[in-house]
């Protein structure tokens, strides 16, 4: 997996996935155990409901002005001695966080965990240059030094367990004594090797959770520290930030301060969250470029079902509830955005074009936990249904489209209904074997897959109610 | 009351008995059932398949079928959520407005029998009996689309001889999703594992919901395990007495 696009279609990298028992008992654990954080962390404030609303409207509006608020963005951090550009696609984005660094000559940088340099597969495209991003947040960390990619947005290394983590630190961080699996001997290992990094290195890269217009102030929210290391320390700041995350004045940040939080980590309160405007002489990086990456974006704004999308705050909170990625895990999702948030906005920021991305709006049984669970309530399922038209109509005439269009024309009339109903309880003959039907032909041989049938009865209801009219049998 | 019965499609077809249970069982409760012959489908697996021109046109369909209906009682909680909340949505995106209108403003008369029973009605004692030990798996969309809350549960506690045993994670989807059994026939398997362990992890002889489609995907797993439990359509314990078991 890399970026954005999946290598698989979901179905496909599901079946592996789905097939790991460790993974999947991994994933029972942790998500049922958030999931009920969850629920008692948001059943504390009465008003919570309204929170939602109001964090999905603020949204909106910010959305729905988002050219305005954008410019008035850029001139505020401008005002405040930063440096503002402009990202078409992840190649623009990638090419100039690279030009910064080898304008400063460096060959090292830290990094504040971003699902946005994922996106645009940032460490990769650096390496090609021979600059070296170094993952500061533990759990990105962990899928650095084992070559893994992500698969939650909280949680990247939710699928690995301490045996692992324990060979590959003793493995990559090339400590002297042997580590033990304890936590907090781990953690401390991890500690070591990223003080040296923030004591020496002179550049960090980070994405934004939210951005301020009218102050030109940049927020990251993180719960490690390391977050706000890399934020501080350095003399070059680069923030590379989706479009969607401006709001307009820090009130509006104040809504989601207690949305985000109470949603993702089940916290009332998160434990660090660093804000910073342009650069201040004498105090953090003093040099600050803000990178506002459009790849797809505003395409999506342009949709009007589909924008609603683009509310989304990374909170995972719909992962966490779903229980399709509970069974096949973040990576069969095959991008940097898995989950429910994924299979929308994957998709679209592909224009609905890539194959396999285009799996994605299927991959849900639109059971609505997402929708529940979701802090500016993007209807979720809602999107899923709409993109799967999306999907067809750009795909013609297929063997299911004209299934669906004979079910549609046999359900035309009562009648014609009824025809059809007939017609299938002597068509399905062969295929009942003492009372069950145990394996279907063709496109819906999945469902036997796990699963036996009913036949057609030799009744149906409207042939049953036919007889029953003048007399009232029954 | 004069009620509409909207038996739904799959119903009709292949659990025509969940339709004559509800109608035996309003009937019991005075009420007059008609059921319109034109009837056939609320359009869900289109709409839900990405059909949407064909939904649409099923949607239409229902709209003429059921124009002058008083109220329109359906024995399943996903086609009730179809028409109330995705229809108005779906005729929108097409640019249909007129559509959109017509569906809305039937959207009130149409209840999911549970809801009906409980919240238009005001029974909960529907003078069921039903000797056995039963579970109760809440449906996705009655549970999260028309917020059904705890009325088949209240409905359940008033039938005689029934033992109610609580289903552990009950609020998790069974797996069935319509087409998404068929093309993601691994993840729904392995949703259906878990719940069908729930099941019977609470010796029930039988689980019952709302809705026949998770019945038949969940009834289908239980059934290639052998477990010996079954599924049930809540309709058809309701509508059981003493003289005429339905389930
Ligand atoms: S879609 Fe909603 S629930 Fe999911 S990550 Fe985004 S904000 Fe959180």
């Amino acid at each position: 997996m890399s970026g954005l696009h999946p290598e698989q279609s979901f179905p496909q990298a599901a079946k592996a996935e789905v097939n790991n028992p460790q993974l999947r008992a991994n994933l029972r654990k942790v998500t049922t155990t958030i999931r009920e954080k969850r629920l008692k962390a948001v059943g504390e404030l009465p008003h919570w409901e309204e929170l939602r609303v109001l964090g999905a409207a603020t949204k909106d509006e910010a959305l729905a002005n988002l050219s305005d608020r954008l410019l008035e963005l850029e001139s505020s951090v401008r005002a405040r001695g930063g440096h503002v550009h402009w990202a078409r696609d992840a190649a623009e984005a990638r090419e100039l966080v690279a030009q910064i660094a080898r304008g400063h000559g460096v060959t090292e940088l830290i990094k504040v965990k971003s699902i946005t340099s994922d996106e645009i597969e940032l460490n990769a495209a650096l390496d090609a240059h021979g600059i070296h991003a170094i993952e500061t947040d533990l759990a990105e960390l962990i899928v650095q030094l084992s070559r893994d990619t992500p698969s939650h947005i909280l949680v990247p290394a939710i699928h690995r367990n301490r045996a692992e983590i324990q060979a590959l630190f003793n493995r990559e961080l090339g400590d002297p004594e042997h580590l033990s699996d304890e936590p907090a001997v781990l953690a401390g290992a991890a500690r070591r090797y990223l003080r040296q990094k923030f004591l020496t290195t002179r550049m960090a890269v980070s994405g934004a959770n939210f951005a301020v217009a009218d102050t030109g102030t940049v927020c990251v929210v993180e719960s490690e520290g390391n977050g706000r290391m890399c934020l501080t320390l350095p003399e070059v700041l680069v923030s590379v930030m989706g479009i969607e995350k401006v709001l307009a004045t820090w009130e509006d940040v104040s809504v989601f301060m207690e949305l985000l939080p109470r949603s993702s980590t089940a916290e009332r309160m998160n434990p660090y969250t660093s804000f910073w405007s342009g650069v201040t002489p004498g105090d953090g990086p003093q040099e600050f470029h803000l990178i506002l990456l459009d790849n797809g974006r505003t395409d999506v704004l342009a949709d009007e079902v589909g924008r609603q999308t683009l509310r989304c705050i990374r909170c995972s909170a719909c992962l966490n509830v779903c229980p399709v990625y509970e069974r096949a895990g973040g990576h069969a999702y095959g991008s940097v955005y898995p989950g429910p948030i994924g299979a929308v906005l994957t998709p679209q920021l592909l224009h609905m074009q890539d194959k396999n991305a285009n799996t994605l709006p299927g991959a849900s049984s639109l059971c609505g936990a997402c929708f529940d669970a979701c802090p500016v309530r993007i209807d979720i399922p809602q999107v899923l249904i709409y993109l799967r038209g999306e999907v067809n109509a750009g795909k013609g005439t297929t063997l299911e489209s004209v299934a669906m269009g004979a079910m549609r024309y046999a359900m035309s009339e009562g009648w014609r209904f009824e025809g059809a109903v007939k017609l299938a309880r002597t068509g399905q003959g062969p295929l009942v074997h003492d009372g069950q039907i145990t394996a279907l032909p063709g496109l819906l041989g999945g469902w036997t897959q796990s699963r036996d049938l009913n036949p057609f009865p030799p009744q149906s209801f409207r042939e049953w109610w036919k007889k029953r009219e003048p007399g009232g049998e029954s | 009351m004069k009620i509409d019965l909207f038996v739904t499609c799959l119903n009709d077809a292949l659990f025509p008995k969940t339709g004559q249970a509800t109608v035996a069982l309003l009937e019991r409760l005075g009420h007059e059932v008609r059921f319109n012959a034109a009837q056939t489908c609320c359009g869900q697996m289109h709409l839900n398949t990405g059909y949407r021109a064909d939904a649409l046109g099923l949607v239409r369909k229902f709209v003429r079928d059921f124009r002058d209906a008083e109220v329109i009682v359906l024995p399943s909680g996903s086609c009730a959520a179809m028409l109330r909340e995705l229809a108005p949505d779906a005729a929108h995106w097409e640019g249909d407005e007129t559509l959109r209108s017509e569906v809305q403003a039937l959207s009130g008369r149409i209840f999911e029998l549970s809801e009906f029973l409980v919240r238009k009605l005001g029974v909960e004692d529907v003078g069921a009996a039903y000797p056995h030990r039963v579970t109760y798996h809440p449906t996705c969309h009655a549970m999260r689309s028309l917020r059904v809350g705890d009325a088949p549960l209240r409905l359940l506690r008033h039938v005689r001889g029934l033992t109610l045993l609580e289903l552990p994670h009950a609020d998790e989807c069974c797996g069935f999703g319509g087409t998404f059994s068929v093309k993601n026939p691994d993840v729904s398997t392995a949703m259906l594992a878990d719940k069908a362990r729930h099941i019977l992890e609470t010796g029930a002889e039988a689980c019952t919901a709302g809705d026949n489609s998770c019945l038949m995907h969940i009834g289908g797993g239980l059934h290639r395990l052998r477990s010996g439990a079954r599924t049930v359509h809540l309709a058809e314990i309701l509508a059981s007495t003493p003289e005429r078991v339905w389930a």
